[in-house]
């Protein structure tokens, strides 16, 4: 495996598979985050299944945790090869003549997704932890729709919000389509697949993006 | 047609090189964009200054000499065509065309807008072949039976002149269109399964050896290759390197 990653071809297999388990994980969150506007009872129970389950906290977690590490890491380590393997920058580059903007730019639009992943764990994850393990409280099974609301108070954050999921749909718009190439799988089921690849770009974050105004709006 | 030209002049690998503008004044549509150079450079020489160096050979768009970044694309703007094929009938009177190297760190430049595109030769030494006994026992191609659609893939990966516009287009400066229509053209015929692990592995080796950048699939490349190479043929390299990987 060592041997494996040291290769270009490695490497890009590597990254898709790190972003395509995001893509299916973020379907999940997705899912679940939804549910708040239609249930909060059905969202506290889905929440608490999370925070508690022995599954999700001691393998899904861990496994998230290296799967967000190893895709920032390894498109960061590409990008600064890419950098190098042109040394000097041409006068005149028409990257628009023959490639999407969305293309060119998968760093950038990673870097906002990265900055937003600060901001939600310092959101959620931090006061999670500190709830269940600093302070110790007893679990109550419905505490998560009332933080929930809580967070969307702000309107500062809710922008910051909204901002980096467009950031998100702009990395997905390449990212998914881009992955299946990636792993080889270029073949007509694959064309097929990108007509939902790119609903699903654009639909999940404007979903996730919805969310956050519906709790906002609604609590005016 | 008149046009202001800008560009790159470099004396040498050493040298650190710079954009230079040179007005020119009677070039017409027919012209190819090389003849607009040597116009240029009869001037140059005339002048007893030094003509502006650029690669060419076939001028008629087989061979894959030539290459040149024009207006900031390989080949220029013209799809499917190599800079000895595009006419000057592209641009319009009082236009200023931007001309320079290939960029890649793979690829330094020699003089002016000649660079030494070496590596894609290491790279096809590496693999892109096939062994075959030569012993007088040699049995002829055509009687291994081919489906047609493999042997139009191959032929098609097979077209590949080796220019390196690929490279140059690609804001990555990877050579994964050139490696993988090199990959490919064997990959999709029985002569060449044989070799099939290693070749790829062997190539995708030197390929990383010589400095090229990484995939990103922007597809840069596929438009602005002269003969049309399909990313297809980066999705078979990934599958036959990774099969090939797996196999040991
Ligand atoms: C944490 C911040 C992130 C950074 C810095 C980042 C960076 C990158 C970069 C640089 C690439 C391009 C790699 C290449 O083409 O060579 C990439 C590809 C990709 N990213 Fe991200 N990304 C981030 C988060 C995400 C998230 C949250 C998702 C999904 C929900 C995602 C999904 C993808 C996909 C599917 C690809 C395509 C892989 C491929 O083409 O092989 N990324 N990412
Ligand atoms: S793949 Fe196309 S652009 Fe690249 S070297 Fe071959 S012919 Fe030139
Ligand atoms: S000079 Fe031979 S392809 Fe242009």
């Amino acid at each position: 495996m060592g041997g494996l990653i040291k290769s270009s071809v490695a490497k890009k297999f590597a990254m898709a598979l790190s972003g395509l388990f995001l893509v299916l994980f973020l379907g999940q969150h997705f899912t679940i985050n939804f549910s708040s506007v239609i249930s909060p009872d059905t969202f506290n129970e889905w929440s608490h299944f999370m925070g508690t389950n022995i599954l999700v906290q001691a393998v899904l977690q861990p496994v998230l945790i290296f799967g967000v590490v190893f895709h920032f890491v390894m498109g960061i380590v590409l990008e600064i090869h890419n950098r190098k393997a042109r040394a000097i920058n041409y006068v005149s580059y028409k990257g628009n003549r023959n490639s999407s903007w969305m293309s060119r730019n998968m760093i950038y639009s990673g870097l906002v997704v990265l900055a937003f992943l600060g901001l939600h764990f310092y959101d959620f994850w931090v006061p999670e932890l500190v709830h269940k393990y600093i302070e110790g409280h007893p679990e109550d099974a419905g505490r998560y729709y009332g933080e929930l609301v809580e967070k969307f108070q702000d309107p500062i954050r809710v922008i910051l919000y909204v901002v980096s999921f467009i950031f998100l749909m702009l990395h997905l718009l390449h990212g998914f389509s881009s992955s299946f190439q990636s792993v080889g799988w270029n073949n007509k089921y694959a064309k097929g697949l990108r007509g939902f690849t790119v609903a699903y770009a654009i639909i999940i974050p404007l979903g996730f993006i919805f969310i956050a105004l519906y709790h906002y709006i609604n609590n005016l | 047609m008149k046009l202001t030209l800008k560009i790159w002049r470099q004396e040498n690998a050493n040298d650190k090189g710079k954009m230079v503008t040179y007005p020119i004044d009677g070039i017409e549509g027919d012209m190819s964009f090389l003849e607009m150079l040597d116009v240029l450079n009869e001037e140059l020489i005339n002048k007893g200054e030094d003509p502006v160096e650029f690669d060419h050979d076939c001028r008629e768009g087989i061979c894959g000499a030539c290459s040149l970044q024009i207006n900031g694309e390989p080949h220029g703007p013209d799809r499917l065509v190599t800079t000895c094929q595009l006419h000057m009938r592209s641009f319009n009177d009082g236009d200023t065309i931007v001309i320079e190297p290939f960029r890649a760190k793979a690829f330094p430049v020699v003089k002016d807008l000649i660079v030494d595109r070496g590596a894609f030769d290491r790279i096809q030494q590496a693999g892109g072949y096939v062994s075959v006994n030569t012993s007088g026992n040699t049995i002829d191609a055509n009687s291994i039976p081919v489906n047609k659609h493999d042997a139009d893939e191959s032929f098609n990966a097979a077209t590949c002149i080796g220019c390196g516009a690929c490279v140059a287009a690609c804001k990555n400066a990877s050579a994964m269109l050139f490696t993988s229509a090199k990959v490919s053209q064997y990959a999709l015929l029985p002569q060449g399964k044989i070799e099939a692990t290693e070749r790829v592995q062997n190539m995708v080796r030197q390929m990383d050896l010589e400095g090229f950048g990484n995939c990103s699939n922007t597809g840069a490349c596929e438009i602005e290759c002269p003969k049309g190479i399909s990313l297809e043929n980066i999705a078979r390299m990934n599958r036959e390197y990774m099969s090939a990987t797996s196999k040991g």
